[in-house]
């Protein structure tokens, strides 16, 4: 197979994730489309990798993995402290840090 | 016998941090003490070091102390070097000995003030730059001096600070002052520029050597325009006119620093300075002749206003503005001995008067206006009496210290073929004699013109401030026989002989070949005049009490004239103060400041707050927005990285 099907996976998967960021309300299907953004970029070190026959790109996909374990913990702590405290998961009522 | 040469000012200087630093927290007999110790044993090494001087031979009597390498900047270079000669000699005497007697005046009067410490501290640090000034080796250090005993008499002046005329009055002093300080720096600079240093020795010595290069100007040439300079300085400093309006105001200060810095030292350091730079000045004949004619119509314009003046205090002051300009006279016809044979027994007599005034103000209770004096020799006998002696003193009376010096620069002025100016400084010897009589006559004796309640009050001063009176009452007495003229035929006048080995660097005029008969009638004439004064004085002002006012009447408009100090404040104020204070407030103020600097400072705020207005609703706090901010700046970069770079 062609690298560019590769490619054009992670980018679809990439803006898939985006949107999802910026459109949806609830935080745990916020941290689903990070989620998302995250392995799309996998996918592409991965198919680098692959292409280059080397593996720095393998590497770089462990790392990722880490930080978004992290990120997951962090991130459904959060989750859950919001809901503690507002009775919702919705992004946008945690709107209190502004001007 | 130089060894502690440095000593002398530095005493005053330590006793100056010592009352400064910790004398609030001192009581007022170690203030005293410290104060007075430190300018007592000054005066002792001075009195040493001046008999050391006179056990050398006169050609000896030149010694430079130089102590360390103050500035070096290219070919520029000051030494911290003290210059000890009989000219230096002489003032440090004067200096110290007078300094010290006012010290001890200072602990009578001003026993019951605030800031007791405040007031000592200033007046030792005064003693300490007064002697830099007259022992300083260069230019420079004296510009030192000449700066620091400037300040002192800024803070003194304005002692009373929470009096505004006081304040007011310490500033004129300070500004009018610096006017005359550049004069004296540019003269400085132009020193340095032709000489190629400044010290005193080696440029006195490049003048006499090069005859070549420094004649004796016929027109206006280098040496000319130094001379000027420096006396641009010395009228600044000396209250001569045009700078002279100063003096008369800094009688806010207490009366002890109106009676040492602005009568007996500081106000004399022009002329001293001028003496200093004989070498130069008797090189250049027209800064000379601006020298003596300055001289004799400050002498008799501050004595015509004198006339009139009812304070006590201002009346003296304008008395020492008219008798610095008879100094200036000396000065100007090359007779410089004589201009310091006067500053030394005007600090005598002066001192006596100013000191005897801060008496007879102490017993009336603060009180100042002669009019609302009289009879008061009665209760303050001493005061009485050693302020007549130095009223005899001033008016040229022999045989008072100041019947000698006075005479001899109205003689010298004679003999020297400026004839004007003897006619001139002859009408002020009478008026001087007769405004200080009227002092007199309207002081001490007549009818008794105050109020019961300061009568009630009415004493003679503590032993402290009449001790003071007595001893400079004897200097006013016997201070004028070191410099006897030659017609007692007691042999050649003493003081002139003694300065002879700091004034041969100068051309000094030739006496002319006349025989001491005349020299004595010339003297004769002068005491008939101030004896003219006195009776004048006495007719008017104590045998037809209300004379006065009748000739006040009938001159009407030019008494008025006289009474407002011909009005010079007044046009000082339109012509120089006022258009400055408006083109400060208008252009500097108004315009440059608010408009221009406050107005791009405040500007680049407010546009700074007026962007930021704007862009802080960007921070919604809606997490979705940052998310797609965070996008935007993304792209933006992909689309940079992407198409422009390529």
């Amino acid at each position: 197979m062609d690298i560019n099907h590769y490619l054009i996976l992670s980018a679809l998967l990439f803006t898939i994730g985006t949107v999802g960021v910026i459109l949806k309300r609830n935080v745990i299907s916020v941290l689903l489309c990070i989620e998302i953004m995250l392995n799309a970029a996998n996918l592409s070190f991965m198919a680098f990798s692959r292409y280059l026959g080397q593996v720095h790109g393998q590497v770089m996909v462990f790392f990722v993995m880490v930080v978004a374990a992290a990120e997951a913990a962090v991130g459904l702590a959060i989750a859950i402290v919001l809901y503690r405290n507002r009775g919702t998961l919705s992004v946008d009522d945690a709107d209190t840090m502004k001007w | 016998m130089t060894d502690f040469l440095w000593l002398i000012p530095l005493l005053p200087l330590a006793g100056s941090a010592i009352n400064g630093l910790i004398g609030r927290r001192l009581p007022k007999p170690v203030i005293s003490l410290v104060a007075c110790g430190s300018a007592g044993l000054s005066f002792l090494l001075a009195a040493l070091t001046f008999f050391g001087l006179n056990s050398l031979p006169a050609a000896e009597r030149h010694i430079v102390e130089t102590y360390f390498t103050w500035i070096a900047s290219g070919d520029f270079i000051a030494e911290a070097q003290f210059l000890l000669d009989p000219l230096s000699a002489v003032m440090l005497l004067v200096v110290t000995g007078v300094g010290f007697v006012i010290h001890i005046y200072s602990i009578g009067y001003m026993h019951a003030e605030d800031g007791y410490y405040r007031f000592f501290a200033y007046l030792n640090l005064f003693l300490f730059s007064m002697l830099i000034l007259v022992l300083a080796g260069n230019f420079l250090l004296m510009f030192v001096g000449w700066e620091g005993v400037g300040l002192c008499s800024y803070l003194l002046i304005g002692y009373y600070f929470e009096r505004r005329s006081a304040g007011d009055a310490g500033k004129k002093a300070f500004i009018v002052n610096r006017i005359g300080d550049v004069g004296f720096v540019l003269g400085v600079l132009l020193i340095f520029l032709t000489f190629g240093n400044i010290e005193f020795t080696r440029v006195f010595h490049d003048i006499a050597a090069d005859t070549q290069r420094f004649p004796v100007e016929a027109g206006a040439g280098i040496l000319t325009a130094i001379a000027l300079l420096l006396f641009i300085g010395a009228t600044g400093k000396s209250a001569q006119i045009p700078l002279y309006v100063w003096l008369p105001d800094a009688m806010e200060g207490p009366t002890p620093v109106s009676a040492l810095i602005h009568a007996a030292t500081m106000v004399t350091a022009g002329v001293y300075m001028v003496v200093r730079c004989s070498p130069i000045f008797s090189r250049a004949p027209i800064a000379m002749e601006v020298v003596a004619v300055v001289g004799v119509i400050t002498a008799l314009f501050a004595a015509t206003i004198g006339l009139a003046q009812t304070d006590i205090k201002r009346l003296l002051a304008y008395s020492t503005v008219s008798q610095l300009g008879y100094m200036f006279v000396a000065a100007g016809v090359g007779a410089f001995s004589a201009g310091i044979f006067h500053l030394m027994t005007h600090a005598f007599f002066k001192a006596l008067l100013f000191l005897g005034a801060g008496s007879v103000i102490h017993a009336m209770s603060g009180e100042q206006d002669l009019l609302r004096m009289g009879g008061l020799r009665r209760h303050t006998p001493i005061t009485y009496r050693t302020m007549f002696i130095a009223a005899l003193a001033i008016s040229g009376i022999p045989p008072f210290a100041g019947f000698f010096s006075k005479d001899e620069i109205l003689w010298s002025a004679w003999s020297r073929g400026h004839s004007i100016i003897w006619i001139l400084g002859l009408l002020t010897a009478g008026l001087t004699a007769f405004y200080m009589f009227r002092l007199i006559f309207l002081t001490f004796h007549g009818h008794e013109r105050f109020p019961e309640e300061t009568r009630h009050h009415l004493h003679e001063s503590p032993p402290s401030m009449t001790l003071p009176l007595v001893i400079l009452a004897i200097l006013s007495v016997v201070g004028g026989l070191v410099g006897l003229p030659p017609w007692l035929h007691l042999g050649a006048n003493q003081f002139e002989h003694y300065l002879e080995p700091s004034l041969e660097l100068a051309l000094l005029p030739q006496h002319g070949a006349v025989s001491h008969s005349v020299e004595f009638t010339f003297a004769v004439i002068s005491v008939v005049v101030a004896l003219i004064g006195i009776a004048l004085a006495r007719w008017i002002y104590l045998k037809r009490p209300g004379l006065s006012d009748t000739i006040a009447a009938r001159m009407g408009r030019l008494y008025r004239l006289v009474f407002r100090k011909y009005l010079v404040d007044e046009a000082y104020d339109f012509l120089f103060v006022n258009p400055t204070v408006k083109a400060s407030t208008g252009v500097l103020w108004r315009t440059v400041d608010i408009a221009v600097i406050d107005g791009a400072v405040n500007g680049t705020g407010h546009s700074i707050r007026t962007a930021a207005g704007i862009l802080r609703h960007m921070q919604s706090g809606l997490i979705r927005s940052y998310a797609a901010w965070i996008l935007a700046g993304l792209l933006i970069m992909l689309l940079y990285l992407t198409f422009m770079r390529a």
